[in-house]
């Protein structure tokens, strides 16, 4: 080992990736995160509470530790699953924006049904599904994550598309332009914005949705069947693991959306000074 | 000089709930080629279905409209327009949105003779250096010269501007008059104007088309008596004055017609 407290030599200019490393953007989450966990710790030990009223989080390295090809395996299941269905939502809900934010009458027609299916707990429908297609688990799993997370991006695209202002459209059609032409050039980078805030909050449906069939269903697959048979077997900390793995998988696919919003739809954001 | 722009006993009306609702009734317009017609009238009496109807994004019910001799039956790429919302497409720079319409009609021009064009109407209008900005980086009074170049980029025979210095201040509004007056002298095109600014109309038009109330016929026509650009000074002649007076009285006929504009609509 080397000697760590040796003063350093002369200071040299911090590489790039180190300022970013320690730059505001990634400190301030990092820091929230870590007084949450001291304040967890804190609840459970000044309660004194055991394990089966709530693990703490000095309890869950353990776990994972024993665990751990289990959360690998499992973990890559419930992440493939709620991607699969989060595409599906965002081509199925973009498709369905588009026919609705074009034509008045299918927005009036479509309109109750939307509400009214998206109102329905998707708890219920999980055994009607896991009945209607039994056996085929995958298939479900990324059906129910597709039935759950799709409704907003369907109705962002709807309301961003017949929000569009009238000039934007005149513009183009004085000129002769066509229907698509107007949709790829107007009104669908005008609606960016609004699908990327539907996609943040359908990404976080979407987990709910894969871990309802998997906690659910008995094919043992994915977090959702870990956090049942941690049940199950009444191991607590194992149970807690599973949730923090979970919000683990969620802050990566939203930190993915955050990329692509900001590649796709950066002009949106403007600089505030 | 040649018509350009005709427009023969146009009628129409909008279809709404309460019954159909006549905006035009017997509108006849006709500028020359060349020519910069100003349309005024009192609000809401159709002057903005009249833009509508000469770019061909409406038919009228009656009557016809004609464009270089020919009728009108839908959108042309020979027709450049500019509204009192300039909007931009906000993810794109200036220089981008002032080429868009290259990417609709069909052009002769390379890319980089598309960006040239647009790079000499942007300097043109006073935008050198702006090219690639941002829509949300530039002032009101900026955008609106963009959307003029965005406008004029395909080199249209005939340029709309409805109402495009409403939203502007005095001063910015004097600005791009002069800038207007420069532009057709280098960039010809025949033009129609829709104002509420007397004082805009007979400063860069050369004929005034006073519209009554609704439903709008075409109840007086003003040659101004001049054509190409003009001094400011203009405006304060003994003979503008009269212009102005003139018009002011045909407005207040107008407005006659219908004394007492029917106040905002009542909640129920």
């Amino acid at each position: 080992m080397t000697d760590l407290s040796a003063p350093d030599a002369a200071p040299v200019a911090r590489p790039v990736w180190l300022k970013r490393l320690t730059s505001r953007a990634v400190v301030a989450p990092l820091a929230a995160v870590v007084v949450f966990l001291a304040l967890w710790e804190a609840l459970v030990r000044i309660n004194n509470w055991p394990n089966y009223v709530m693990a703490s989080p000095s309890d869950l390295p353990a776990a994972y530790a024993r665990y751990w090809q289990l959360f690998l395996v499992m973990g890559w299941q419930t992440l493939w699953r709620t991607v699969v269905g989060l595409v599906l939502a965002v081509v199925v809900g973009i498709a369905i924006g588009m026919v609705m934010g074009f034509s008045r009458t299918m927005r009036d027609a479509l309109y109750p049904l939307l509400v009214g299916f998206n109102a329905i707990p998707k708890a219920t429908v999980v055994p009607i599904v896991a009945l209607l297609f039994v056996g085929m688990h995958d298939f479900n799993t990324v059906l129910i994550a597709f039935m759950i997370s799709f409704f907003p991006i369907a109705v962002s695209v709807s309301i961003g598309l017949s929000t569009l202002e009238p000039e934007y459209r005149d513009i183009l059609r004085s000129l002769g332009a066509s229907r698509t032409a107007i949709f790829w050039k107007i009104a669908l980078p005008k609606t960016l914005p609004e699908f990327f805030g539907a996609l943040k909050v359908a990404v976080t449906l979407a987990f709910i949705g894969t871990n309802l069939m998997e906690i659910v269903s008995p094919h043992g697959r994915g977090l959702g069947a870990l956090f049942d048979s941690a049940k199950t077997n009444s191991d607590y900390p194992l149970m807690f693991a599973v949730l923090i793995a979970l919000a683990a998988l969620g802050i990566l696919l939203y930190y993915v959306v955050v990329a692509l919003e900001k590649t796709f739809a950066g002009w949106a954001e403007r600089d505030h000074h | 000089m040649s018509e350009l722009i005709a427009i023969r006993g146009v009628r129409h009306a909008y279809r709404t709930k309460a019954g159909p609702l006549p905006v035009l009734d017997g509108l006849d317009l006709s500028v020359a080629e060349g020519g910069f017609a100003a349309v005024v009238g009192p609000s809401g009496c159709g002057k903005s279905t009249l833009t509508k109807l000469i770019a061909g994004l409406m038919k009228p019910d009656e009557g016809e409209v004609w464009l270089h001799g020919e009728p009108v039956r839908g959108p042309r790429a020979t027709v450049g327009m500019a509204f009192q919302n300039p909007v931009m497409l906000e993810w794109r720079t200036i220089l981008q949105n002032v080429m868009l319409p290259l990417e609709i009609v069909p052009t002769r021009l390379s890319r980089s003779e598309q960006q040239e064009r647009a790079r000499y109407l942007l300097a043109l209008v006073g935008l050198e250096g702006f090219e690639d900005k941002r829509p949300s980086e530039l002032s009101g009074g900026m955008r609106q010269r963009a959307s003029l170049c965005r406008a004029l980029v395909h080199q249209p025979e005939v340029l709309i501007l409805d109402e495009p210095f409403g939203a502007l201040d005095a001063f910015t509004r004097e600005d791009l008059w002069q800038t207007l007056h420069d532009v057709k002298e280098a960039e010809p095109f025949t033009g129609v104007l829709i104002t509420h600014d007397l004082r805009e109309s007979i400063f860069l038009a050369d004929q005034v088309v006073v519209l009554s109330g609704r439903p709008a016929h075409t109840q007086y026509v003003l040659d101004v008596g001049l054509s190409g650009p003009r001094d400011l000074e203009h405006l304060y002649t003994p003979g503008a004055t009269a212009m102005l007076h003139d018009l002011r009285h045909q407005i207040e006929i107008a407005q006659g017609r219908a004394p007492e504009e029917p106040a905002a609509p009542s909640a129920a």
